[in-house]
Protein backbone atom coordinates (compact mmCIF):
# COMPACT_ATOMS: atom_id res chain seq x y z
CA UNK A 1 0.00 0.00 0.00
CA UNK A 2 2.98 2.61 -0.27
CA UNK A 3 2.61 2.49 -3.50
CA UNK A 4 -0.49 4.98 -3.46
CA UNK A 5 -0.31 8.51 -3.33
CA UNK A 6 -2.99 10.31 -1.10
CA UNK A 7 -4.80 12.87 -2.57
CA UNK A 8 -3.67 16.38 -1.77
CA UNK A 9 -0.51 15.03 -0.47
CA UNK A 10 1.04 18.76 -0.08
CA UNK A 11 -1.87 19.73 1.98
CA UNK A 12 -1.59 16.78 4.87
CA UNK A 13 2.16 17.09 4.74
CA UNK A 14 1.79 21.07 5.96
CA UNK A 15 -0.65 19.98 8.13
CA UNK A 16 1.37 17.23 10.00
CA UNK A 17 4.01 19.67 9.77
CA UNK A 18 1.97 22.34 11.93
CA UNK A 19 1.08 19.47 14.37
CA UNK A 20 4.39 18.10 14.06
CA UNK A 21 6.12 21.53 15.74
CA UNK A 22 2.91 21.46 18.49
CA UNK A 23 4.53 18.22 19.42
CA UNK A 24 7.55 19.48 20.30
CA UNK A 25 6.10 22.45 21.71
CA UNK A 26 6.02 21.53 25.21
CA UNK A 27 9.64 21.19 25.28
CA UNK A 28 10.64 23.89 23.61
CA UNK A 29 8.52 26.58 26.48
CA UNK A 30 10.60 24.74 29.17
CA UNK A 31 14.17 25.42 27.20
CA UNK A 32 12.72 28.51 27.15
CA UNK A 33 11.65 29.09 30.68
CA UNK A 34 14.76 27.69 31.75
CA UNK A 35 17.08 30.83 31.12
CA UNK A 36 14.07 33.15 32.82
CA UNK A 37 14.23 34.27 36.17
CA UNK A 38 11.80 32.85 38.43
CA UNK A 39 9.07 35.17 39.14
CA UNK A 40 8.58 35.67 35.11
CA UNK A 41 8.17 31.89 34.85
CA UNK A 42 4.52 31.50 36.52
CA UNK A 43 3.56 35.18 36.06
CA UNK A 44 4.02 34.71 32.09
CA UNK A 45 5.42 31.05 30.68
CA UNK A 46 4.67 31.81 27.20
CA UNK A 47 7.05 35.29 26.89
CA UNK A 48 10.54 35.51 25.80
CA UNK A 49 13.16 35.80 28.29
CA UNK A 50 14.37 39.13 27.20
CA UNK A 51 15.38 42.19 29.21
CA UNK A 52 15.19 41.97 33.32
CA UNK A 53 13.59 38.31 33.26
CA UNK A 54 16.73 36.91 31.23
CA UNK A 55 19.34 35.04 33.59
CA UNK A 56 21.69 33.07 31.60
CA UNK A 57 22.74 29.92 33.16
CA UNK A 58 21.43 31.26 36.66
CA UNK A 59 18.59 28.13 36.98
CA UNK A 60 21.00 25.71 35.96
CA UNK A 61 23.74 26.47 38.57
CA UNK A 62 21.47 26.82 41.04
CA UNK A 63 19.47 23.29 39.74
CA UNK A 64 22.60 21.77 39.51
CA UNK A 65 24.00 22.43 43.28
CA UNK A 66 20.16 22.19 44.86
CA UNK A 67 19.50 18.63 43.51
CA UNK A 68 23.51 17.28 43.16
CA UNK A 69 22.21 16.75 39.69
CA UNK A 70 25.49 14.94 38.33
CA UNK A 71 25.36 12.95 40.93
CA UNK A 72 21.73 11.58 39.96
CA UNK A 73 22.67 11.31 36.70
CA UNK A 74 25.63 8.96 37.13
CA UNK A 75 23.39 6.79 39.52
CA UNK A 76 20.72 6.58 37.24
CA UNK A 77 23.58 5.85 34.58
CA UNK A 78 24.99 3.25 36.47
CA UNK A 79 21.37 1.48 37.67
CA UNK A 80 20.45 1.64 34.10
CA UNK A 81 23.79 -0.22 32.42
CA UNK A 82 23.63 -2.14 35.16
CA UNK A 83 20.22 -3.82 35.02
CA UNK A 84 20.27 -3.89 31.59
CA UNK A 85 23.28 -6.02 31.67
CA UNK A 86 22.29 -8.02 34.02
CA UNK A 87 18.50 -8.65 32.94
CA UNK A 88 20.12 -9.63 29.30
CA UNK A 89 22.95 -11.86 30.37
CA UNK A 90 20.74 -13.51 33.31
CA UNK A 91 17.36 -13.73 31.43
CA UNK A 92 18.90 -14.73 28.24
CA UNK A 93 20.88 -17.81 29.83
CA UNK A 94 17.84 -18.76 31.34
CA UNK A 95 15.04 -18.59 28.66
CA UNK A 96 17.63 -20.95 26.90
CA UNK A 97 17.68 -23.39 30.10
CA UNK A 98 13.50 -23.05 29.84
CA UNK A 99 13.19 -23.46 26.32
CA UNK A 100 15.74 -26.55 25.59
CA UNK A 101 15.42 -28.66 28.90
CA UNK A 102 11.56 -28.23 29.01
CA UNK A 103 10.56 -30.27 31.59
CA UNK A 104 7.81 -29.34 34.83
CA UNK A 105 10.04 -27.52 36.60
CA UNK A 106 10.91 -25.20 33.52
CA UNK A 107 7.44 -25.05 32.36
CA UNK A 108 6.32 -23.95 35.68
CA UNK A 109 9.18 -21.07 35.79
CA UNK A 110 7.77 -20.32 32.46
CA UNK A 111 4.46 -19.81 33.95
CA UNK A 112 5.59 -17.76 36.89
CA UNK A 113 7.22 -15.45 34.25
CA UNK A 114 4.16 -14.87 32.30
CA UNK A 115 2.35 -14.54 35.77
CA UNK A 116 5.00 -11.82 36.39
CA UNK A 117 3.88 -9.53 33.36
CA UNK A 118 0.63 -8.84 34.54
CA UNK A 119 0.88 -7.96 38.11
CA UNK A 120 1.11 -4.33 38.11
CA UNK A 121 4.00 -2.87 40.85
CA UNK A 122 1.23 -1.41 43.39
CA UNK A 123 0.89 -5.09 44.48
CA UNK A 124 4.33 -5.27 45.74
CA UNK A 125 5.47 -2.18 46.12
CA UNK A 126 4.92 -2.58 50.10
CA UNK A 127 6.82 -5.85 50.85
CA UNK A 128 9.60 -5.78 48.11
CA UNK A 129 10.49 -2.58 49.51
CA UNK A 130 10.32 -4.01 52.81
CA UNK A 131 12.66 -6.96 51.51
CA UNK A 132 15.05 -5.19 49.42
CA UNK A 133 16.18 -3.11 52.93
CA UNK A 134 16.08 -6.08 55.16
CA UNK A 135 18.73 -7.52 52.22
CA UNK A 136 20.95 -4.29 52.27
CA UNK A 137 19.17 -4.15 48.41
CA UNK A 138 19.07 -0.17 49.08
CA UNK A 139 22.27 0.11 46.92
CA UNK A 140 22.54 0.70 43.22
CA UNK A 141 23.70 -2.33 42.90
CA UNK A 142 21.46 -3.95 45.33
CA UNK A 143 18.88 -2.01 43.26
CA UNK A 144 19.89 -4.05 40.06
CA UNK A 145 19.56 -7.60 41.32
CA UNK A 146 15.50 -6.04 42.12
CA UNK A 147 15.13 -5.04 39.00
CA UNK A 148 16.49 -8.11 37.15
CA UNK A 149 13.51 -9.89 39.49
CA UNK A 150 11.02 -7.58 38.34
CA UNK A 151 11.56 -7.43 35.51
CA UNK A 152 12.56 -10.59 34.31
CA UNK A 153 8.99 -11.29 33.10
CA UNK A 154 9.45 -9.44 29.95
CA UNK A 155 12.75 -10.41 29.18
CA UNK A 156 12.07 -14.35 29.02
CA UNK A 157 9.27 -13.83 27.46
CA UNK A 158 10.91 -12.01 24.30
CA UNK A 159 13.94 -14.06 24.73
CA UNK A 160 11.99 -17.36 24.79
CA UNK A 161 9.93 -16.55 21.48
CA UNK A 162 13.15 -16.12 19.77
CA UNK A 163 14.68 -19.64 20.78
CA UNK A 164 12.06 -21.49 20.21
CA UNK A 165 12.45 -20.26 16.72
CA UNK A 166 16.21 -21.79 16.82
CA UNK A 167 16.67 -25.32 15.48
CA UNK A 168 18.17 -27.37 17.88
CA UNK A 169 20.36 -29.59 15.85
CA UNK A 170 22.79 -26.54 15.65
CA UNK A 171 23.70 -26.74 18.72
CA UNK A 172 23.36 -30.52 18.94
CA UNK A 173 26.15 -31.31 16.27
CA UNK A 174 28.59 -28.34 18.55
CA UNK A 175 27.59 -30.51 20.75
CA UNK A 176 28.96 -33.82 19.01
CA UNK A 177 32.00 -31.75 17.94
CA UNK A 178 32.76 -31.74 21.91
CA UNK A 179 31.96 -28.31 22.95
CA UNK A 180 31.01 -27.48 26.05
CA UNK A 181 27.29 -26.20 27.43
CA UNK A 182 28.26 -22.32 27.69
CA UNK A 183 30.51 -22.23 24.84
CA UNK A 184 27.43 -23.19 22.64
CA UNK A 185 25.27 -20.90 24.47
CA UNK A 186 27.46 -18.06 24.44
CA UNK A 187 29.73 -18.58 20.65
CA UNK A 188 26.18 -20.11 18.95
CA UNK A 189 22.84 -19.16 20.45
CA UNK A 190 24.22 -15.35 22.13
CA UNK A 191 24.90 -13.97 18.49
CA UNK A 192 21.41 -15.82 16.51
CA UNK A 193 19.81 -13.89 19.61
CA UNK A 194 21.55 -10.52 18.82
CA UNK A 195 18.58 -8.58 17.53
CA UNK A 196 16.07 -9.29 19.97
CA UNK A 197 19.29 -8.43 23.00
CA UNK A 198 19.17 -5.19 21.21
CA UNK A 199 15.54 -5.10 21.22
CA UNK A 200 14.87 -5.91 25.10
CA UNK A 201 18.32 -3.93 26.00
CA UNK A 202 16.41 -0.36 24.65
CA UNK A 203 12.66 -1.63 26.56
CA UNK A 204 14.10 -2.52 30.21
CA UNK A 205 16.62 0.58 29.67
CA UNK A 206 12.91 2.79 28.63
CA UNK A 207 11.82 1.69 31.67
CA UNK A 208 14.68 1.83 33.96
CA UNK A 209 15.88 5.15 33.28
CA UNK A 210 12.33 6.89 33.72
CA UNK A 211 11.21 4.47 36.86
CA UNK A 212 10.76 6.69 40.07
CA UNK A 213 8.53 4.39 42.36
CA UNK A 214 11.15 1.48 42.73
CA UNK A 215 14.38 3.59 43.56
CA UNK A 216 11.79 6.28 45.61
CA UNK A 217 10.87 3.11 47.61
CA UNK A 218 14.02 1.18 47.52
CA UNK A 219 17.54 3.09 47.42
CA UNK A 220 18.82 4.82 50.91
CA UNK A 221 17.80 8.12 49.08
CA UNK A 222 19.89 10.10 51.30
CA UNK A 223 23.08 8.78 49.64
CA UNK A 224 21.55 8.14 46.61
CA UNK A 225 19.07 9.72 44.41
CA UNK A 226 17.86 9.11 40.66
CA UNK A 227 17.19 11.65 37.94
CA UNK A 228 13.66 11.27 38.11
CA UNK A 229 13.49 10.94 42.14
CA UNK A 230 16.00 14.20 42.50
CA UNK A 231 13.27 16.13 39.90
CA UNK A 232 10.62 15.59 42.31
CA UNK A 233 12.58 16.55 45.29
CA UNK A 234 12.45 20.01 43.78
CA UNK A 235 8.82 20.33 44.69
CA UNK A 236 9.51 21.37 48.52
CA UNK A 237 7.32 19.35 51.14
CA UNK A 238 4.71 22.58 50.67
CA UNK A 239 3.58 22.70 46.95
CA UNK A 240 6.50 25.49 46.74
CA UNK A 241 8.58 24.77 43.66
CA UNK A 242 11.90 26.92 42.27
CA UNK A 243 10.21 27.13 39.07
CA UNK A 244 13.68 28.29 37.60
CA UNK A 245 15.81 25.46 38.90
CA UNK A 246 13.24 22.73 38.17
CA UNK A 247 13.31 24.14 34.53
CA UNK A 248 16.76 24.05 34.27
CA UNK A 249 16.63 20.79 35.40
CA UNK A 250 13.90 18.98 33.05
CA UNK A 251 16.19 20.39 30.21
CA UNK A 252 19.26 18.79 31.67
CA UNK A 253 17.34 15.49 31.62
CA UNK A 254 15.77 15.56 28.24
CA UNK A 255 18.96 16.28 26.77
CA UNK A 256 20.91 12.78 27.42
CA UNK A 257 17.58 11.09 26.34
CA UNK A 258 16.96 13.28 22.83
CA UNK A 259 20.72 12.34 22.04
CA UNK A 260 20.11 9.16 22.48
CA UNK A 261 17.51 8.92 20.69
CA UNK A 262 19.38 10.33 17.61
CA UNK A 263 21.66 7.83 17.96
CA UNK A 264 19.21 4.55 18.60
CA UNK A 265 16.17 5.24 17.07
CA UNK A 266 16.13 2.52 14.70
CA UNK A 267 16.91 0.07 17.44
CA UNK A 268 14.40 1.90 19.70
CA UNK A 269 11.50 1.43 16.60
CA UNK A 270 12.21 -2.33 16.64
CA UNK A 271 12.37 -2.81 20.22
CA UNK A 272 9.05 -1.12 20.49
CA UNK A 273 7.76 -3.57 17.66
CA UNK A 274 9.30 -6.71 19.66
CA UNK A 275 7.31 -5.10 23.11
CA UNK A 276 4.19 -5.40 21.41
CA UNK A 277 3.67 -9.45 21.57
CA UNK A 278 3.42 -8.44 25.83
CA UNK A 279 0.59 -9.60 27.21
CA UNK B 1 10.73 -36.02 24.56
CA UNK B 2 13.61 -34.21 25.68
CA UNK B 3 16.21 -34.02 23.30
CA UNK B 4 20.23 -34.74 23.75
CA UNK B 5 21.12 -31.00 24.22
CA UNK B 6 18.20 -30.75 26.63
CA UNK B 7 19.86 -33.71 29.15
CA UNK B 8 23.07 -31.88 28.60
CA UNK B 9 21.69 -28.37 28.81
CA UNK B 10 19.29 -29.39 32.16
CA UNK B 11 23.04 -30.38 34.50
CA UNK B 12 23.67 -26.82 34.03
CA UNK B 13 20.78 -24.86 36.04
CA UNK B 14 22.63 -23.41 38.48
CA UNK B 15 24.63 -21.50 35.75
CA UNK B 16 22.14 -20.63 33.18
CA UNK B 17 18.48 -20.70 35.63
CA UNK B 18 19.34 -20.44 39.09
CA UNK B 19 20.58 -16.57 39.32
CA UNK B 20 17.63 -15.19 37.56
CA UNK B 21 15.38 -17.07 39.42
CA UNK B 22 16.96 -16.31 43.48
CA UNK B 23 16.25 -12.43 42.23
CA UNK B 24 12.88 -13.40 41.16
CA UNK B 25 12.36 -14.93 44.23
CA UNK B 26 13.23 -12.02 46.06
CA UNK B 27 12.22 -9.25 43.56
CA UNK B 28 8.61 -10.67 42.93
CA UNK B 29 7.72 -14.85 44.14
CA UNK B 30 8.09 -13.54 47.68
CA UNK B 31 6.57 -10.15 47.72
CA UNK B 32 3.67 -11.11 45.91
CA UNK B 33 2.75 -14.20 48.38
CA UNK B 34 3.77 -11.74 51.13
CA UNK B 35 1.29 -9.05 50.12
CA UNK B 36 -1.25 -11.23 49.32
CA UNK B 37 -1.01 -12.93 52.75
CA UNK B 38 -0.53 -9.59 54.82
CA UNK B 39 -3.95 -8.14 52.87
CA UNK B 40 -5.66 -9.80 55.97
CA UNK B 41 -3.88 -8.84 58.37
CA UNK B 42 -3.14 -5.86 60.31
CA UNK B 43 0.63 -4.52 60.16
CA UNK B 44 3.50 -1.89 60.16
CA UNK B 45 6.23 -3.59 58.55
CA UNK B 46 6.24 -6.82 57.03
CA UNK B 47 7.17 -9.17 60.00
CA UNK B 48 4.23 -7.95 62.17
CA UNK B 49 1.42 -9.25 60.70
CA UNK B 50 -1.71 -9.90 62.49
CA UNK B 51 -4.05 -11.81 61.03
CA UNK B 52 -7.95 -9.67 60.79
CA UNK B 53 -9.82 -11.60 57.77
CA UNK B 54 -11.51 -9.77 55.59
CA UNK B 55 -11.43 -6.77 57.76
CA UNK B 56 -8.80 -4.96 55.40
CA UNK B 57 -11.34 -5.99 52.16
CA UNK B 58 -14.36 -4.28 53.81
CA UNK B 59 -12.30 -1.06 54.92
CA UNK B 60 -10.94 -0.70 51.07
CA UNK B 61 -14.33 -0.95 49.35
CA UNK B 62 -16.23 1.59 52.29
CA UNK B 63 -13.40 4.23 51.74
CA UNK B 64 -15.06 7.49 49.30
CA UNK B 65 -11.67 8.19 48.00
CA UNK B 66 -10.94 4.63 46.72
CA UNK B 67 -13.92 4.36 45.00
CA UNK B 68 -13.87 8.14 43.56
CA UNK B 69 -10.07 7.08 42.45
CA UNK B 70 -11.52 3.88 41.01
CA UNK B 71 -13.74 6.07 39.01
CA UNK B 72 -11.61 8.64 38.08
CA UNK B 73 -9.23 5.94 36.82
CA UNK B 74 -11.89 4.40 35.14
CA UNK B 75 -13.45 7.37 33.31
CA UNK B 76 -9.40 8.34 32.68
CA UNK B 77 -8.67 4.97 31.05
CA UNK B 78 -11.85 5.33 28.43
CA UNK B 79 -11.09 8.33 27.19
CA UNK B 80 -7.17 7.85 26.77
CA UNK B 81 -8.01 4.41 24.99
CA UNK B 82 -9.95 5.51 22.57
CA UNK B 83 -8.39 8.93 21.99
CA UNK B 84 -5.07 7.39 21.82
CA UNK B 85 -5.91 4.76 19.41
CA UNK B 86 -8.20 6.45 17.20
CA UNK B 87 -5.37 9.52 16.22
CA UNK B 88 -2.36 6.35 16.67
CA UNK B 89 -4.16 4.56 13.97
CA UNK B 90 -5.08 7.68 11.54
CA UNK B 91 -1.64 8.73 11.76
CA UNK B 92 -0.09 5.42 10.94
CA UNK B 93 -2.23 5.22 8.17
CA UNK B 94 -1.46 8.54 6.94
CA UNK B 95 2.43 7.99 7.32
CA UNK B 96 2.08 4.54 5.40
CA UNK B 97 0.71 6.01 2.32
CA UNK B 98 3.33 8.45 0.35
CA UNK B 99 3.38 11.70 2.28
CA UNK B 100 6.95 13.58 2.73
CA UNK B 101 8.87 13.63 5.22
CA UNK B 102 7.00 10.27 6.83
CA UNK B 103 10.43 9.79 9.07
CA UNK B 104 10.83 12.79 10.41
CA UNK B 105 7.17 12.95 11.50
CA UNK B 106 7.32 9.33 12.98
CA UNK B 107 10.56 10.55 15.15
CA UNK B 108 8.92 13.44 16.17
CA UNK B 109 5.51 11.62 17.81
CA UNK B 110 7.30 9.11 19.28
CA UNK B 111 10.07 11.42 20.60
CA UNK B 112 8.20 12.13 24.80
CA UNK B 113 7.79 8.26 25.08
CA UNK B 114 11.42 8.28 26.04
CA UNK B 115 10.97 11.06 28.74
CA UNK B 116 9.82 9.85 32.36
CA UNK B 117 6.72 10.24 33.95
CA UNK B 118 7.70 13.03 36.59
CA UNK B 119 9.60 14.69 33.79
CA UNK B 120 7.00 14.78 31.09
CA UNK B 121 4.33 15.97 34.51
CA UNK B 122 6.81 19.25 35.18
CA UNK B 123 6.65 20.13 31.11
CA UNK B 124 2.93 19.67 31.10
CA UNK B 125 2.31 21.88 34.31
CA UNK B 126 4.27 24.50 33.04
CA UNK B 127 2.26 24.42 29.57
CA UNK B 128 -1.37 24.05 30.82
CA UNK B 129 -0.92 26.65 33.85
CA UNK B 130 1.04 28.69 31.70
CA UNK B 131 -2.32 28.77 29.43
CA UNK B 132 -5.08 28.90 32.20
CA UNK B 133 -3.14 31.90 33.89
CA UNK B 134 -4.99 33.99 31.35
CA UNK B 135 -8.24 33.01 33.12
CA UNK B 136 -6.40 33.09 36.62
CA UNK B 137 -7.10 29.85 37.21
CA UNK B 138 -4.49 27.31 38.02
CA UNK B 139 -5.00 22.99 37.22
CA UNK B 140 -5.09 22.46 41.13
CA UNK B 141 -8.36 24.68 40.74
CA UNK B 142 -10.84 21.44 39.79
CA UNK B 143 -10.23 17.99 39.41
CA UNK B 144 -12.02 18.60 36.13
CA UNK B 145 -8.78 20.60 34.74
CA UNK B 146 -6.76 17.78 36.58
CA UNK B 147 -8.52 14.90 34.41
CA UNK B 148 -8.37 16.85 31.32
CA UNK B 149 -4.58 17.74 31.84
CA UNK B 150 -3.82 14.47 32.41
CA UNK B 151 -5.36 13.24 29.26
CA UNK B 152 -3.72 15.72 27.30
CA UNK B 153 -0.54 14.45 28.85
CA UNK B 154 -0.96 10.99 28.51
CA UNK B 155 -2.25 11.30 24.91
CA UNK B 156 0.84 13.57 24.00
CA UNK B 157 3.11 10.58 25.02
CA UNK B 158 1.46 7.15 23.67
CA UNK B 159 0.16 7.98 20.59
CA UNK B 160 3.50 7.91 18.97
CA UNK B 161 4.17 4.35 20.74
CA UNK B 162 0.82 2.87 19.26
CA UNK B 163 1.62 4.99 15.98
CA UNK B 164 4.49 2.62 15.61
CA UNK B 165 2.47 -0.46 16.85
CA UNK B 166 0.17 0.34 13.88
CA UNK B 167 2.40 1.12 11.49
CA UNK B 168 4.48 -2.44 11.50
CA UNK B 169 0.99 -3.78 11.16
CA UNK B 170 -0.66 -2.09 8.28
CA UNK B 171 3.18 -2.38 6.54
CA UNK B 172 2.79 -5.76 7.29
CA UNK B 173 -0.70 -5.97 5.40
CA UNK B 174 -1.22 -8.06 2.09
CA UNK B 175 -1.24 -5.97 -0.81
CA UNK B 176 -2.86 -8.63 -3.07
CA UNK B 177 -6.01 -8.46 -1.24
CA UNK B 178 -5.79 -4.52 -1.37
CA UNK B 179 -4.90 -4.38 -4.96
CA UNK B 180 -8.11 -6.84 -5.25
CA UNK B 181 -10.63 -4.47 -3.65
CA UNK B 182 -9.55 -1.71 -5.09
CA UNK B 183 -9.77 -3.59 -8.30
CA UNK B 184 -13.35 -5.07 -7.54
CA UNK B 185 -14.09 -1.22 -7.20
CA UNK B 186 -14.42 -0.83 -3.44
CA UNK B 187 -14.64 2.73 -2.32
CA UNK B 188 -12.16 4.07 0.81
CA UNK B 189 -14.59 3.47 3.11
CA UNK B 190 -15.39 0.01 2.69
CA UNK B 191 -11.72 -0.95 1.95
CA UNK B 192 -11.08 1.07 5.48
CA UNK B 193 -14.14 -1.04 7.86
CA UNK B 194 -14.22 -3.97 5.51
CA UNK B 195 -10.87 -4.76 5.40
CA UNK B 196 -7.95 -3.07 7.03
CA UNK B 197 -9.01 -2.71 10.21
CA UNK B 198 -10.58 -6.34 10.64
CA UNK B 199 -7.07 -7.38 9.30
CA UNK B 200 -5.24 -4.68 11.83
CA UNK B 201 -7.08 -6.75 15.10
CA UNK B 202 -4.29 -8.40 16.32
CA UNK B 203 -2.66 -4.89 16.67
CA UNK B 204 -5.98 -3.35 17.75
CA UNK B 205 -5.92 -5.59 20.58
CA UNK B 206 -2.19 -5.11 21.68
CA UNK B 207 -2.65 -1.37 21.74
CA UNK B 208 -6.38 -1.26 23.41
CA UNK B 209 -4.58 -3.41 25.85
CA UNK B 210 -1.63 -1.02 26.62
CA UNK B 211 -3.06 1.77 26.79
CA UNK B 212 -5.85 0.33 28.97
CA UNK B 213 -3.29 -0.86 31.44
CA UNK B 214 -0.95 1.81 31.00
CA UNK B 215 -4.27 3.93 32.17
CA UNK B 216 -4.78 2.06 35.15
CA UNK B 217 -1.39 1.89 36.38
CA UNK B 218 -0.96 5.85 35.53
CA UNK B 219 1.16 7.35 38.43
CA UNK B 220 4.24 9.14 37.55
CA UNK B 221 2.06 11.73 35.81
CA UNK B 222 -0.57 11.99 38.09
CA UNK B 223 1.94 12.73 41.35
CA UNK B 224 3.89 15.27 39.14
CA UNK B 225 0.95 17.22 37.41
CA UNK B 226 -1.46 17.39 40.56
CA UNK B 227 -0.37 15.34 43.15
CA UNK B 228 -4.36 14.67 43.65
CA UNK B 229 -5.14 17.90 44.04
CA UNK B 230 -7.55 19.73 44.59
CA UNK B 231 -8.38 17.46 48.30
CA UNK B 232 -7.21 13.94 46.12
CA UNK B 233 -9.91 14.37 43.67
CA UNK B 234 -7.65 14.54 40.65
CA UNK B 235 -6.42 10.82 42.17
CA UNK B 236 -5.71 7.58 39.90
CA UNK B 237 -6.27 4.02 41.40
CA UNK B 238 -2.31 3.69 41.77
CA UNK B 239 -2.04 6.89 43.50
CA UNK B 240 -4.87 6.23 46.06
CA UNK B 241 -2.92 2.74 47.13
CA UNK B 242 0.42 4.47 47.12
CA UNK B 243 -1.10 7.36 49.30
CA UNK B 244 -2.83 4.56 51.46
CA UNK B 245 0.62 3.09 52.22
CA UNK B 246 2.51 5.76 52.78
CA UNK B 247 0.09 8.79 53.49
CA UNK B 248 -1.72 7.15 56.37
CA UNK B 249 -0.53 5.34 59.67
CA UNK B 250 -2.28 2.05 60.68
CA UNK B 251 -3.94 1.68 56.77
CA UNK B 252 -0.96 -0.30 55.65
CA UNK B 253 -3.22 -3.62 55.68
CA UNK B 254 -5.90 -1.44 53.72
CA UNK B 255 -3.07 -0.21 51.16
CA UNK B 256 -2.31 -4.30 50.56
CA UNK B 257 -5.96 -5.09 50.38
CA UNK B 258 -6.83 -2.06 47.75
CA UNK B 259 -3.69 -3.80 46.02
CA UNK B 260 -4.55 -7.32 45.73
CA UNK B 261 -8.36 -5.90 44.42
CA UNK B 262 -6.19 -3.33 41.69
CA UNK B 263 -3.88 -6.74 40.88
CA UNK B 264 -7.12 -8.66 39.81
CA UNK B 265 -9.27 -5.82 38.04
CA UNK B 266 -5.72 -5.86 35.94
CA UNK B 267 -5.48 -9.64 35.76
CA UNK B 268 -8.71 -9.83 34.43
CA UNK B 269 -8.00 -6.93 31.59
CA UNK B 270 -5.30 -9.14 30.57
CA UNK B 271 -7.34 -12.26 30.35
CA UNK B 272 -9.91 -10.70 28.49
CA UNK B 273 -7.73 -9.35 25.68
CA UNK B 274 -5.94 -12.76 25.55
CA UNK B 275 -9.22 -14.32 24.38
CA UNK B 276 -9.78 -11.30 21.97
CA UNK B 277 -6.68 -11.93 20.71
CA UNK B 278 -7.26 -15.19 19.87
CA UNK B 279 -10.77 -15.06 18.81
CA UNK B 280 -10.81 -12.05 16.45
CA UNK B 281 -7.45 -12.82 14.67
CA UNK B 282 -8.61 -12.88 10.66
CA UNK B 283 -6.58 -14.89 8.64
CA UNK B 284 -6.11 -12.75 5.18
Amino acid sequence: MNADKVKHGGLWTALFTVVSLAWVFPIVLVVINSFKQKAYISKNAFSLPAGKAFVGFENYVRGVETTDFFASFGWTLLITVGSVLLILVCTSMCAWWIVRVNNWAAKLLYTLFLFNMIVPFQMVMFTLSKIADMLKLNTPWGLCIVYLGFGAGLAVFIFTGVIKGIPVELEESAMIDGASVPRIFFQIVVPIMKPSIVSVAILEAMWIWNDYLLPYLTLDLGKYKTISVAVQYLKGGYGSVDMGAMMACLVLAIIPIIIFYLICQKYIVKGVMAGAVKG
Amino acid sequence: MVSMAGKAIRKWWALFALPTFAAFIIGFVVPFIMGVYLSFCEFTTVTDGEFVGLKNYVKALGDKEFLHALGFSTAFTIVTTIVINVVAFFIAYMLTKTIKGSTIFRSVFFMPNLIGGIILGYIWLLLLNGILAHWSRALTYSATYGFWGLVILVCWQQIGYMMIIYIAGMQALPTDVLEAAQVDGASGTQTMFKIIIPLMMPSITVCSFLTVTNGFKLYDQNLALTNGAPSNMSEGLAMNITRTFYGRMGWEGVGQAKAVLFFILVAVIALIQNKLTTSKEVAA
